[in-house]
């Protein structure tokens, strides 16, 4: 198992500083791996992606329509519990598709990007560009915005966001402004102004359809409409929250190397099935042009370069959440990952 | 290395036709620029080597039909023309002729960009 130790993290990069937003990209640590294995790895398969997609939605409305006929009964507890699950796994697929690869045709592709993208609130035009910069700058304080765990740890939030009251609440505000055209200086900074107008009209559409089904709780005089749509974030954010957390949190800051704050955690199937193999998401950051049904298999092909993968969620939290605690009180704190001998 | 020249271009050998595996790129660097040079279905073409939106080699990325895809955020440019085709990338990218003659692929860089 990986130790926790206090190891000294680099230093974060000065906010203006450009040279260092030119010089990352080169500098990341990058495994060995002939190519011909890493082109057979990325290609792109849209019968791989439908036979996640297409079952997904699929319990996704089914866990609905159970939920539905349910309503008003204590059944609709668990049934809602389900189907907010599933819906809040939307995440997981935004995620995915914003890379481009769970399908070979683009149109698919881009349909169900930004049908994820509504559903998971990550209004789609913004979070492309933003998700880029966390790929460049991984857990590089200044720069990466996607960082979950602040240092030190404020433990509220991380508690709080399992029901999405943090991050879903921020969302749902930034979607509201950009629908107004209100947008700040930092996403200026990073999203084209050929990109904005099309962000704007998302946020548009996101907001009509969310005040469509408003208007139509009104006019059953039920809140039932409102179980199935962004609210399912909240009630039903748990899993997300749970395997998200294990990603970078806890791991280096400031270092140029995906090893050392990069988790990959073996799971169950259904988790698996449900966060789209993200539970690899060391190799994900190593080679983001993998799709996530050849992740396990590029796991396979680099797992010798690679620090060992957690055994389950359980051994990940096990091991995160004492440095979580500590780094309360010393940010620099770290778990430190083994490397392989070179 | 073999170099011709005419009006406008120098054709410089990058690389035997069989260098570059069908639907792949491979990397060629000359006089201090780095480009990308692909064979798909019609042909071989080349472009600047880097990525338009950050600092991310095409040469690691990966050829789909007619586009290459940058390994880096997976922004895709058309291969024959370099037009940017999706996000996160917006500038088109340069391209440049090529030839292959004599067992040789050939690019054709412009007068001040080749030796």
């Amino acid at each position: 198992m990986p130790s926790t130790s206090a190891v000294d993290s680099t230093t974060a990069p000065s906010p203006s500083d450009p040279s260092f937003d030119a010089r990352i990209a080169e500098q990341w640590y990058q495994p060995r791996i002939p190519r011909a294995v890493l082109k057979e790895l990325m290609k792109r398969d849209d019968a791989a992606g439908l036979r996640n997609f297409i079952p997904w939605f699929a319990l996704l409305v089914a866990s609905g329509a159970v939920a539905a006929f349910t309503w008003g009964t204590w059944w609709a507890v668990p049934a809602f519990f389900v189907y907010g699950t599933i819906y809040s796994s939307s995440d997981a697929r935004w995620h995915e598709l914003s890379h481009g690869t769970p399908f070979k045709t683009r149109w698919i592709n881009d349909a169900f990007y930004h049908l994820s993208s509504f559903m998971t609130i990550r209004e789609g035009y913004w979070w492309r560009w933003s998700h880029a910069r966390h790929h460049t700058h991984t857990y590089f304080q200044t720069r990466d915005p996607e960082i979950q765990v602040t240092r030190p740890t404020k433990v509220l939030p991380i508690v709080a966001d399992f029901a999405g009251l943090v991050g879903c609440t921020l969302e749902i505000g930034k979607v509201v402004r950009h629908a107004f055209g209100r947008v700040d200086a930092a996403t200026d900074a990073f999203l084209p102004a050929s990109e904005k107008p099309k962000m704007i009209w998302s946020c548009r559409i996101y907001l009509a359809v969310v005040l469509g089904t408003i208007a139509l709780a009104l006019a059953l005089h039920s809140f039932l409409p409102l179980m199935f749509v962004w609210t399912p974030r909240f009630y039903g954010g748990w899993l997300h929250q749970l395997l998200g957390l294990t990603q970078h949190a806890g791991l280096a800051v400031n270092v140029k190397d995906h090893r050392l704050n990069t988790r990959t955690v073996h799971t169950n199937f259904v988790f698996r099935f449900l966060y789209l193999n993200m539970n690899y998401h060391l190799e994900h950051h190593l080679l983001p042009m993998v799709p996530f049904h050849a992740l396990p298999r590029l796991h396979d092909a680099i797992k010798d370069q690679l620090p060992p993968a957690y055994p389950s969620v359980y051994a990940a939290y096990r091991e995160m959440l004492p440095a979580l605690w500590k780094q309360r009180s010393d940010p620099k704190h770290v778990i430190e990952r083994t490397l392989p001998a070179a | 290395m073999s170099v011709e020249t005419n009006a406008k271009v120098h054709w410089i050998a990058a690389c035997a036709p069989d260098d570059i595996d069908e639907e792949d790129v491979m990397r060629f660097d000359h006089d201090g620029a780095s480009y990308a040079v692909y064979r798909i279905a019609e042909g071989y073409y080349a472009s600047d080597g880097w990525c338009t939106h950050e600092h991310a080699h095409l040469a690691d990325g990966f050829v789909i039909n007619r586009e290459i895809e940058c390994p880096l955020h997976q922004g895709r440019f058309d291969i024959p023309s370099g037009k940017a085709k999706s996000a996160p990338v917006c500038v088109h990218l340069k391209t440049y002729p090529v030839r292959v003659e004599d067992g040789e692929v050939l690019l054709g860089l412009p007068v001040q960009d080749a030796s």
